[in-house]
């Protein structure tokens, strides 16, 4: 090699190129190569093979309710719904967030059964969610998605993921194997206490009597720049009535085809509560239900009057990722939460790639078969 | 080695800079896809850190259009000249396209986007789940295309610095002269 060309460059001794040297040159280049993937492929969950990431997550999904095309991996089953909240001022308390500013917010929601079957048949039991977005001045959002259980089932993201595989119905029975459901038990005794809680809460009659609980704490900041745990919840303003068991066998959307109804009769209203946790209670752990002594303030009224078929452009297109919030509300330590956005994401980027299929829920022609009777 | 024959100090400091906080990114965007409880955390530090390299990635740009660069060892062949020159315009692109699909992505998906507190961006394209669908899809590859171009980067002035021992690796570094022996 020479430097012929170029003028001087003064060049000091410059060692001779040496076998030794350039193989251990070449056999320092592939080091640097080799842990550059390999290092990247380790953050990037590739191996062990059973890291739980958020795709195995929406893999177990898939695996336990087969794929859905353009359906939600879970709370697949459902209906678009819009109204507006009133504030009436008194969640400036615990948060500065602009929502709790006396005054209407616009509201796009969801109600939806859980599982990731889109014409799953209605059952009393099955768990029923809500899903809301409240659109806020300056390009904030709030974001929030609640279910009409007392407690959450599962402490952590890691039990949620078993609990999947334990409580996956036998195709004989439709049950569960009841020793895997035993096991899973036993190793999970947050989940047997929860569910004695969720015992002595049976079901409403409907989604429109039903009481959605957000059940993951959050950090509530106010305009002094105090800092509160609270849990809120949609309590229904109407009467409650239980869920009739007796009642015939009805039919596969008999739960959508009645809040469809209700709707077009009146406008259904819940009040927003905001649950006021103290130092001690548990912010990290769903699973457990705060003393019924804490303070709860009444933020104000969320009003649903009109639902709508699942379509592009409603509640269809949005991820109602618990972690979308506005100043004034931020995350607790609960490890669920991190975990939802995550699996939200990614359950999201899925059905936004894929071809869409009409929704078993359709609301236009629920409505015709309720006007001919 | 005489000045002429390095990049210009704000050259430099963007580099190396630019280096660590580029591997920096792919490290961490690698890992919150992949870890459901430092999803949240990570995706914090993701949104603001890659918008910061957009911005440098402009700077840079210009830096580097106002001033020469240090000519290449005379011994580099021509192709390897291409391909020093075609691996350097690729890293901009990339670094410029990353960020933006990763704003233009968000704005798709129809969500926030929120760089620090109260600190937001306008949404840079309209609300449609099927472009965001597309964009999350180019992220990916984009990402891992600017992995695998950062490495042969990498290993192509190793091989020229450990190897061939032509000091090019000198040409971002920061000591005036290289005495040996
Ligand atoms: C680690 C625990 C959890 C996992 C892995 C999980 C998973 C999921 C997934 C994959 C979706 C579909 C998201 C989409 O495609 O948009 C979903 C929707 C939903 N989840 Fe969860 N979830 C968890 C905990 C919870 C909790 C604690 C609640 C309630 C307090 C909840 C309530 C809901 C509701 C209401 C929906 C439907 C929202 C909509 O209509 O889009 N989930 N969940
Ligand atoms: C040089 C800049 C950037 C690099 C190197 C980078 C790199 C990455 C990587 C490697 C991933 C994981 C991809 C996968 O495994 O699927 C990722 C995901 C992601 N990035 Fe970036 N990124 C950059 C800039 C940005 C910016 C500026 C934003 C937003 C403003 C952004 C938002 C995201 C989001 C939202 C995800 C996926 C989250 C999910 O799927 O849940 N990125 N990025």
């Amino acid at each position: 090699m020479s430097e012929g060309a170029t003028p001087p460059p003064v060049t000091p001794h410059r060692p001779e190129l040496s076998r030794r040297s350039a193989l251990l040159g070449l056999a320092a280049i592939g080091g640097v190569g080799t842990a550059g993937i390999g290092g990247l492929a380790y953050a990037g969950g590739r191996f062990p093979a059973d890291r739980l990431t958020p795709a195995r997550f929406a893999d177990r999904f898939e695996q336990v309710y087969g794929k859905h095309a353009g359906f939600r991996r879970n709370h697949a089953k459902g209906v678009s719904a819009s109204g507006y909240f009133t504030a009436n001022g008194a969640g400036a308390a615990v948060s500065r967030a602009t929502v709790f500013v006396p005054g209407r917010t616009p509201v796009t929601g969801r109600f939806s059964l859980s599982g990731g079957l889109p014409d799953a048949p209605d059952a009393a039991p099955t768990v029923r969610g809500l899903g809301l977005l409240f659109p806020l001045p300056d390009g904030e959002q709030w974001r929030t998605a609640m279910i009409n259980l007392p407690v959450f089932l599962d402490r952590t993201p890691q039990g949620f993921y078993a609990r999947m595989l334990a409580a996956q119905p036998l195709p004989g029975t439709g049950k569960p194997d009841p020793e895997k459901m035993a096991a899973f038990l036993a190793e999970h005794p947050e989940t047997a206490k929860a569910m004695a809680v969720v015992k002595r809460h049976p079901p409403t009659s409907g989604f429109d009597d039903s009481t959605y609980n957000a059940l993951n704490a959050f950090r509530c900041t106010n305009e002094a720049g105090d800092t509160v745990p609270v849990r809120w919840a949609l309590k229904p303003a109407g009467p409650v009535r239980p869920a009739d068991t007796n009642a015939p066998p009805p039919g596969r959307d008999h739960l959508f085809d009645a809040l469809i109804a209700k709707v077009a009769q009146n406008p259904l209203r819940w009040r927003l509560l905001l649950t006021v946790g103290r130092p001690g209670d548990p912010t990290d752990d769903a699973t457990a239900p705060w003393p019924g002594d804490r303070r709860t303030i009444d933020a104000g009224t969320l009003t649903i009057d009109s639902v709508q078929t699942e379509a592009a452009g409603n509640a269809r297109d949005v991820n109602f990722d618990p972690l979308i919030l506005p100043d004034g509300i931020a995350a607790s330590d609960d490890p669920l939460l991190s975990a939802r956005s995550a699996v939200y994401s990614q359950s999201f980027t899925r059905r936004a790639g894929e071809p869409k299929t009409s929704s078993p829920v359709d609301v236009a022609k629920a409505q015709q078969t309720q006007k001919g009777q | 080695m005489s000045g002429t024959e390095k990049f210009g100090v704000l050259a430099r400091v963007l580099h190396w800079g630019m280096a660590v906080m580029v591997v920096a990114m792919l490290f961490i965007g690698a890992a919150m896809v992949a870890s459901p409880t430092a999803y949240d955390a990570l995706q914090d530090v993701h949104r603001p850190l890659g918008m910061l390299i957009l911005v440098f990635t402009v700077v840079r740009f210009v830096n580097r259009l106002r001033h020469r660069p240090p000519t290449l060892p005379p011994a580099m062949g021509r192709w390897e000249r291409v391909a020093a020159k075609g691996s350097e315009y690729l890293l901009y692109a990339l670094m410029f396209t990353l960020p933006l699909i990763g704003w233009g992505m968000l704005s798709a998906a129809g969500y926030p986007i929120v760089l620090y507190g109260p600190l937001r961006l306008p949404g840079l394209l309209p609300s449609d789940p099927a472009l965001y669908a597309m964009l999350r899809q180019a992220h990916t590859v984009l990402a891992y295309l600017l992995f695998a171009a950062f490495l042969t980067h990498a290993c192509a002035v190793l091989f020229h610095t450990l190897v061939l021992r032509d000091r090019l690796l000198g040409r971002m570094g920061f000591r005036m002269t290289f005495r040996r022996g």
